[in-house]
C-alpha cells in the first residue's frame, strides 16, 4: 500500500508529465485559457491515463513481452511481440478516447463543445502514449502499481493545466509586450512553473 | 525644499507632451513623485485618495528590512573574524561586513533599476517602484561571497523574465527576488550551497582555524550532524539561532531583526498578518508531524526550532507577504500561507539536495495562488447563489 502511495506522489510531483518531461504540451497550451475547460480536459486525461495504463500493462505482460505468451502454451515461450507495442498501445488509447468522447457528449454537452477538437485529439496526446511507454520502461511489478502510476501522471497533468489556466485568467488584462502575447507568455510561464516544480526533484520516497 | 520644487516645476514642461525630452517623461515622473507627493486629481468619478501610494508602501517595506540588513552586515564580519580566530571591536566587525555587503546592494539596484528605466522608456509606462523592494531583497538572500556578476545576471533574469514580460510591477506571477535566487541556485549550485560560501573569505582558505565548519545549520543537519557544531566545536544555542549569530545568507539569519521588520509591516498594515501567522502555523504542524517519525537528524529538529533557522522567518515575513504574488482573497491567504509553511518544512526535511526549502515552497505556492483565488471566489459565488434562492 505504501508503495502505491509513493508511486502516485512521485508521478504527480517529481516525474510530472508537463514539468519534468514536457509531454502533452499541445493540448496543455491550447486548452488552458479558462479554468473550467481545463478542469474538464484534465479530468478526461486523468481518466484515460488511469484506464489505458493498466490495460496496456496487461497487454504488455500477457501478450507482447518476450515470453509473455507462455501462459497459452509452452511452445510459445520464446515468441517476442514487443515490436507491436506502439500499435497495440495506440489502438487501446484510441478506443478508450472514443469511449470517453461518447460519455462526455452524453453527460456534459457544454464541456464537449468547449473542448472541441482537443477531445478526440487526446488519442494522440503524447502524455497518454508516454504514460504507456514509461510503464513499459519502468517495469512495474503489479497491475495496481501501474494503475497508481497512470492515475498519478494524469493528476500531475491535471494540476499543471489547471494551475496555468488560473494564471492565464489572471494575466488576461496584463500589459504583456505584443510579440509575447498568447502562446509566448504561456511558454515563459510554463518555464517558471517548471522552476517552482524543481523543488520536488531529488526527493527520495 | 521649495528651491527643489521650483527647479522641478521649471524643467517640467520639457518633459511633457511636445516638449524636448518627451520620451523621457516616465523617468522624470519617477523622480518627481519620489521627491514629492503627487498632486494629481482624478477627473472622473469619486476616488478616495491617500498618500500611501506604491512608492511609500515600498519605502516602508525597505525600512522594515533595514534591521535585518544591518544585522546581516554585522554578522558577515562576526562570522569572518570567528573563522580566522581574531577578536575585533564592534565597529571593525561592522565595517568589514558593510564593505562586503554594500557592493552587492549597489549592483542589484543599478542593474535592476537600469532595466526598469529602459523598459519604461521603450514601453511608455511609468517607472514602477516595485524594484525598490526587490533590489533590497536580492542582496539579503544571497551568500556573502557570491560574485557580483552573478548578482547582476540573476537580477537581469528576474526583472526581465520574472516581471517585465508580464507587463511590469503588479503583474508578475513569481516573486522577482525569489526568481533571482532560484536562478542562481539552479544555474550556479556550487556558489549557492556547500560549506564554503556562507562565510566571507572561507573559500580562499587564508588563516582559517583548523576544523572550522562554515556549513549552515540545515546543511549540517542534512549531513547527519546532530549537535550543530560551529567551527570552535561548541554547539549553537537556541539564543544564537534566534539572534542570528549563525552562518547563512546575508539577511536571513536573525529572527529577532526579522521580527522587528514584521512588526513594522504589521503595524503599518502593509504585510498581511493572515499570511505570516499561517506560514508559521503550517511550518509548526509539518515539523510536529515529522517529529513523530524522526528517523534522521533533520526530522529530529524540534518543530519550533525549524522556525528560527534557515530562511524560514525571512521568507514568511518578507517573501510570502508580497501582495502581488500572494493570493488576493482573504480566505485564500490562510490556505496559501499554511501550504507555504507546510511545504517548506517538507522540502527542507525530505529533500536532502535542497535544505533551503522555503524559497521553493514560496515559488510553488506563487504558481498556485491564482488557482486558490479562483476557487475561493467560486465558492463564494456558490454560497451567495444558494442564499439568494432561499430568500426568494
Amino acid at each position: 500500500m505504501e508503495n502505491l502511495v509513493n508511486i502516485f506522489v512521485k508521478s504527480v510531483f517529481i516525474d510530472n508529465m508537463i514539468f519534468a518531461y514536457f509531454l502533452g504540451m499541445c493540448s496543455y497550451l491550447a486548452v488552458s485559457k479558462t479554468v473550467k475547460t481545463s478542469v474538464g480536459l484534465g479530468v478526461a486525461v486523468t481518466f484515460v491515463l488511469g484506464i489505458t495504463v493498466p490495460i496496456n500493462y496487461l497487454i504488455e505482460n500477457y501478450v507482447l513481452k518476450s515470453g509473455a505468451l507462455a501462459w497459452l502454451s509452452p511452445g510459445l515461450a520464446d515468441v517476442d511481440l514487443s515490436f507491436l507495442s506502439f500499435i497495440m498501445f495506440i489502438a487501446v488509447i484510441a478506443s478508450i478516447v472514443q469511449l470517453v468522447e461518447m460519455i462526455i457528449e452524453k453527460f456534459s454537452p457544454a464541456l464537449y463543445n468547449s473542448l472541441g477538437i482537443f477531445l478526440p485529439l487526446i488519442a494522440v496526446n503524447c502524455a497518454i502514449l508516454g504514460g504507456a511507454l514509461f510503464m513499459q520502461e519502468r517495469e512495474y511489478a503489479t497491475i495496481a502499481e501501474a494503475t497508481s502510476f497512470g492515475l498519478g501522471s494524469g493528476f500531475g497533468w491535471f494540476l499543471a493545466i489547471v494551475g496555468i489556466a488560473a494564471i492565464r485568467e489572471k494575466i488576461r488584462y496584463s500589459n504583456v509586450p505584443a510579440p509575447l502575447k498568447g502562446l509566448g507568455i504561456t511558454f515563459i510561464i510554463t518555464g517558471l512553473m517548471g522552476i517552482a516544480f524543481m523543488s520536488f526533484m531529488g526527493i527520495k520516497l | 525644499m521649495s528651491g527643489l520644487r521650483k527647479f522641478i516645476d521649471r524643467i517640467k514642461p520639457q518633459f511633457e507632451k511636445g516638449g524636448r525630452f518627451e520620451k523621457l517623461h516616465s523617468s522624470f515622473d519617477a523622480f518627481e513623485t519620489f521627491l514629492f507627493v503627487p498632486d494629481k486629481v482624478t477627473t472622473k468619478g469619486a476616488h478616495i485618495r491617500d498618500s500611501i501610494d506604491m512608492k511609500r508602501t515600498m519605502a516602508i517595506v525597505v525600512l522594515a528590512m533595514v534591521p535585518a540588513l544591518l544585522f546581516g552586515m554585522w554578522n558577515v564580519g562576526y562570522q569572518h573574524f570567528l573563522a580566522i580566530g581574531e577578536d575585533k571591536l564592534f565597529w571593525e566587525v561592522f565595517a568589514f561586513g558593510f564593505l562586503k555587503v554594500f557592493p552587492i546592494i549597489v549592483v542589484s539596484y543599478v542593474t535592476g533599476l537600469g532595466i526598469e528605466f529602459i523598459f519604461a522608456q521603450i514601453r511608455g509606462h511609468d517607472v514602477n517602484e516595485g524594484f525598490l523592494v526587490t533590489g533590497m531583497l536580492i542582496p539579503l538572500i544571497v551568500p556573502v561571497d557570491v560574485p557580483l556578476w552573478m548578482v547582476a545576471l540573476a537580477t537581469v533574469f528576474a526583472v526581465i523574465i520574472g516581471k517585465e514580460v508580464f507587463g511590469g510591477t503588479g503583474m508578475n506571477i513569481l516573486n522577482p527576488a525569489l526568481t533571482a535566487r532560484a536562478f542562481l541556485f539552479f544555474a550556479y549550485p556550487s556558489e549557492m550551497s556547500g560549506n564554503l560560501v556562507w562565510i566571507s573569505g572561507l573559500n580562499k582558505g587564508e588563516g582559517i582555524l583548523d576544523g572550522f565548519s562554515g556549513e549552515t545549520i540545515l546543511g549540517q543537519a542534512a549531513a547527519g550532524n546532530s549537535t550543530f557544531l560551529n567551527g570552535l566545536h561548541n554547539p549553537y544555542s537556541t539564543w544564537d539561532m534566534f539572534l542570528g549569530k549563525i552562518p547563512g545568507s546575508i539577511g536571513e539569519t536573525s529572527t529577532l531583526a526579522i521580527l522587528i521588520g514584521a512588526f513594522i509591516l504589521l503595524y503599518t498594515g502593509i504585510g498581511s498578518w493572515k499570511i505570516i501567522t499561517s506560514v508559521f502555523a503550517g511550518g509548526l504542524v509539518m515539523g510536529l508531524i515529522l517529529n513523530l517519525f524522526a528517523v534522521n537528524t533533520l526530522m529530529e529538529i524540534p518543530a519550533w526550532e525549524h522556525l528560527i533557522i534557515g530562511g524560514f522567518a525571512f521568507g514568511a515575513v518578507f517573501m510570502a507577504t508580497d501582495p502581488v504574488t500572494a493570493t488576493q482573497t482573504e480566505k485564500g491567504k490562510f490556505i496559501y500561507g499554511f501550504l507555504i509553511g507546510f511545504l517548506a518544512i517538507l522540502i527542507r526535511v525530505l529533500n536532502p539536495a535542497y535544505p533551503e526549502g522555503v524559497m521553493l515552497a514560496i515559488l510553488l505556492m506563487n504558481v498556485f495562488s491564482p488557482l486558490i483565488d479562483h476557487y475561493v471566489v467560486e465558492a463564494n459565488i456558490k454560497k451567495r447563489l444558494k442564499r439568494a434562492r432561499v430568500s426568494s
